[in-house]
């Protein structure tokens, strides 16, 4: 039944209905309403069996996690932005050790300068720990990967990752019909570990491994993820089948067939860029969208097929490696060696990436450079690169261009 | 016929084993159906302390436990020596994640076991002094203050052995090691630095503390099974002396432990819910240089001038054990 919900109200209710058996949280914006809710289903008694750990740290949280998780219990945690790269060690820790947990990351900026709005660094800067990563486009798909994370992650011992977009998802309130109780035990059987700290049964988790297999312990983990594009199409017909709706999958084109331009793109910005495409079909422009939906493993044949015989493709991302450029389209290159492709980088900690910006950005497709910064403010750049030149003892940068802006509130336009 | 009536020597005193005694009282490693939780066949140095403690410590919280039992390992020496691949010395569910997190792992581990009502199963933590009072600090924290149902127990050597003997917060003043050199006109670790994690976990009031030697085993395994009594966080802080990093004869390893208790240096007590029950008299005093002239990190003490000005700070660090813990007392 579809109510009007808060994104993070219905991930909590989704996990709930997933039957976690520990829960284990430390708070960061915007993750809390997610764990807030659970800590209420918990303490209710709505959720049980399940112990909700609150923990002292992310190192914390996803340690408990581990732990729990090797013990053959259900395991999940959220966490966001500084609160994922606290986490790092363990996260790596938790692939290497084949341990299906599941992580909810309400995407937001990293700092410095501390922001505690939207961007995808933070997941993107974990992108090679070993865990999958799916992003959700809206709050119906947030809630509903989830359900299919669990399967995935279990299917294959393999943690999965669940990101949503901070506050543009996870505060949002619309219409999200939370999956059932009965429809989700249905779909999601009971946990059953291939490996589990067990007294009737002792093994040895988490043994020193040399060269002499190392190699090799890592390759299985690549061939888990590379598995993955097999099972994360297939449990997203399986819940097609089951719920009556689309969610999750590899990748979902728009308007691509004879698209001259394709833009590719993760998360939330999505809805946004359809719009803009439709307004500029109508203006006769050939413009397409592939969503990403499944980052890691990376989709590259599901890719390669969806961009096709494009002129073009634009590659939107919310986080960038600097001193190289776009991480999505790095991997878009990879899959698409003969593709011409464009990197933007856009909506980086919190700013609003708008139908406008899209529009004027699109519309000179065929003059793009190989990699822009959608609605740069130059002349404060530039002030500031003055200030540079002019003076050792410049200051702190960002200091010095919120005074340059003449305002502190941060600027979403 | 004369007959000459036994004289049970060894009830009471430092000794293990106890052939003579009746089959209740006798230590768990005299038991041969014992669970050699971690068995022969591991490649710890000669004379390893960590690899003593340990062996008497599981074993005895096995045998509390009635062997159900599941072990999580911090990174370091034990872990390293116990499981170098594909081999593994132990025979009991064992997890080892990072260095750094060992307590809340087996927080994860305790939470799983209740929310599958398997609480006749019970855990325990154990890391090296790095591992526990340094880089692990923060989780064993956090472990005690929300008394989740876990014994952690450090085996404490002093330093980060595992790596090559640099200094941690449980190095003791004036001990050299590879980060804190005998050089210089304050040779060896600096006075006034380093943590007393079992005076720590006693402020969390957490329902038991204890510290312990592998000097006398009978009280390590004594310590354990009173442990595994309680519900909730559990703190056990081994002296464990480690031939490699602290230049001793493997053959001293049980000497030196003793000589660190009997001359007060290493307070060995016991506290349930933040106060402490007993302690364990001294009964022989022995200076300290007794102790420290037996380990080549202390040489720098001993040599070319002497150092006496040192060696009466630490009688001075001893002498006040011996106050706050009234080691020279009666039992």
């Amino acid at each position: 039944m579809r109510r009007q919900i808060e994104g993070s109200r219905a991930v909590a209710e989704t996990v709930a209905r997933c039957r976690p058996e520990v829960v284990c949280a430390y708070p960061i914006s915007p993750q809390t309403h997610i764990v807030e809710g659970l800590a209420e289903l918990v303490k209710s008694g709505e959720l049980a069996p399940c112990e909700f750990v609150n923990v002292e740290s992310e190192f914390a949280a996803m340690s408990v996690a581990i732990g729990a998780s090797a013990a053959g219990a259900r395991a999940y945690t959220a966490t966001a932005s500084q609160g994922l790269l606290y986490m790092t060690e363990a996260v790596f820790n938790a692939a290497g050790l084949g341990l299906p947990i599941v992580m909810t990351v309400a995407n937001r900026a990293i700092g410095a300068p501390i922001n505690i709005w939207n961007d995808q660094s933070d997941s993107m800067a974990l992108r090679d720990a070993g865990w999958l990563q799916l992003y959700a486009e809206t709050n119906q798909e947030a809630a509903d990967l989830h359900v299919q994370a669990f399967r995935i992650a279990e299917e294959l011992s393999t943690p999965v990752m669940v990101c949503m977009d901070g506050f543009v998802l996870t505060h949002a309130w619309e219409p999200v019909d939370v999956p059932g109780q009965d429809e989700v035990d249905a779909f999601l059987p009971p946990y059953e570990p291939r490996q589990v700290l067990d007294p009737a049964e002792p093994s040895s988790i988490g043994a020193m491994v040399g060269p002499e297999a190392f190699t090799e312990v890592r390759y299985l983990g690549h061939a888990r993820l590379m598995a993955a594009l097999d099972v994360v199409p297939d449990i997203a017909d399986r819940f097609a089948e089951a719920f009556g709706r689309n969610s999750g999958g590899l990748a979902r084109s728009y308007r691509t067939e004879d698209a001259e331009t394709i833009v590719v793109a993760l998360g939330s910005v999505l809805g946004t860029l359809k719009d803009t495409v439709d307004e500029l079909r109508e203006d006769g422009l050939r413009v397409g969208v592939l969503g990403l939906t499944c980052f890691r493993p990376f989709p590259a044949a599901a890719v390669r097929a969806a961009i096709g015989h494009a002129r073009r493709v634009i590659v939107l991302e919310r986080a960038f490696e600097p001193g190289v450029g776009g991480i999505v389209t790095q991997n878009v290159v990879t899959a698409a060696p003969a593709a011409e492709v464009h990197a933007v980088i856009a909506g980086l900690g919190g700013r609003a990436i708008t139908k406008k910006s899209l529009d004027r950005l699109l519309r000179q497709a065929d003059r793009l450079p190989p990699l822009t910064f959608l609605d740069l403010d130059r002349p404060l750049i530039d002030r500031e690169l003055g200030r540079l030149a002019a003076s050792r003892r410049s200051g702190p940068t960002a200091e010095n261009l919120l005074r340059d802006l003449g305002a502190v509130a941060s600027r979403i336009g | 016929m004369v007959v000459t009536p036994i004289k049970f020597y060894q009830t009471g005193s430092f000794a293990v084993g106890g052939r003579l005694l009746g089959e209740d009282e006798r230590s768990v490693q005299s038991d041969r159906q014992r669970i050699n939780s971690i068995d022969c066949g591991h490649r710890a140095c000669q004379g390893c302390g960590e690899a003593l403690g340990a062996r008497y410590a599981l074993d005895a919280a096995m045998r509390a436990t009635g062997n159900r039992m599941v072990a999580v390992n911090a990174t370091g020496c034990l872990e390293v020596f116990s499981t170098p691949y594909p081999e593994t010395s132990w025979r009991i569910p064992w997890l080892h994640s990072l260095f750094g997190n060992a307590p809340a792992v087996a927080t994860g581990v305790a939470a799983a076991l209740k929310a599958k009502g398997r609480t006749d199963v019970r855990v325990v933590g154990q890391g090296g002094d790095g591992g526990t009072v340094d880089i692990g600090f923060a989780c064993l924290s956090g472990m005690f203050e929300r008394n989740d149902d876990v014994l952690y127990i450090c085996y404490d050597n002093e330093a980060y052995m595992n790596t090559g003997v640099q200094r941690s917060g449980a190095t003791p003043a004036a001990a050299r090691t590879a980060t804190t050199p005998a050089l210089g006109p304050e040779p060896g670790a600096v006075f006034g630095q380093g943590k007393n994690v079992p005076m720590i976990a006693l402020a969390h009031e957490i329902p038991y503390v204890a510290t312990a030697t592998v000097a006398d085993l009978r009280d390590l395994e004594a310590k354990v099974t009173r442990a595994m009594e309680f519900r909730g966080a559990r703190y056990l802080h081994v002296l464990v002396p480690c031939p490699l990093g602290w230049g001793s004869a493997s053959h001293d390893t049980i000497r030196i432990a003793r000589l660190a208790k009997e001359s007060g240096i290493f307070p060995v007590f016991e506290a349930e819910g933040g106060e402490v029950v007993t302690t364990s008299k001294i009964r022989h005093r022995v200076p300290v240089e007794d102790y420290l002239q037996l380990q080549n990190r202390y040489a720098h003490l001993f040599g070319d001038p002497p150092r006496a000005d040192v060696v009466g700070k630490i009688q001075a660090l001893a002498d006040r054990n011996i106050r706050r813990f009234d080691l020279l007392g009666e039992d």
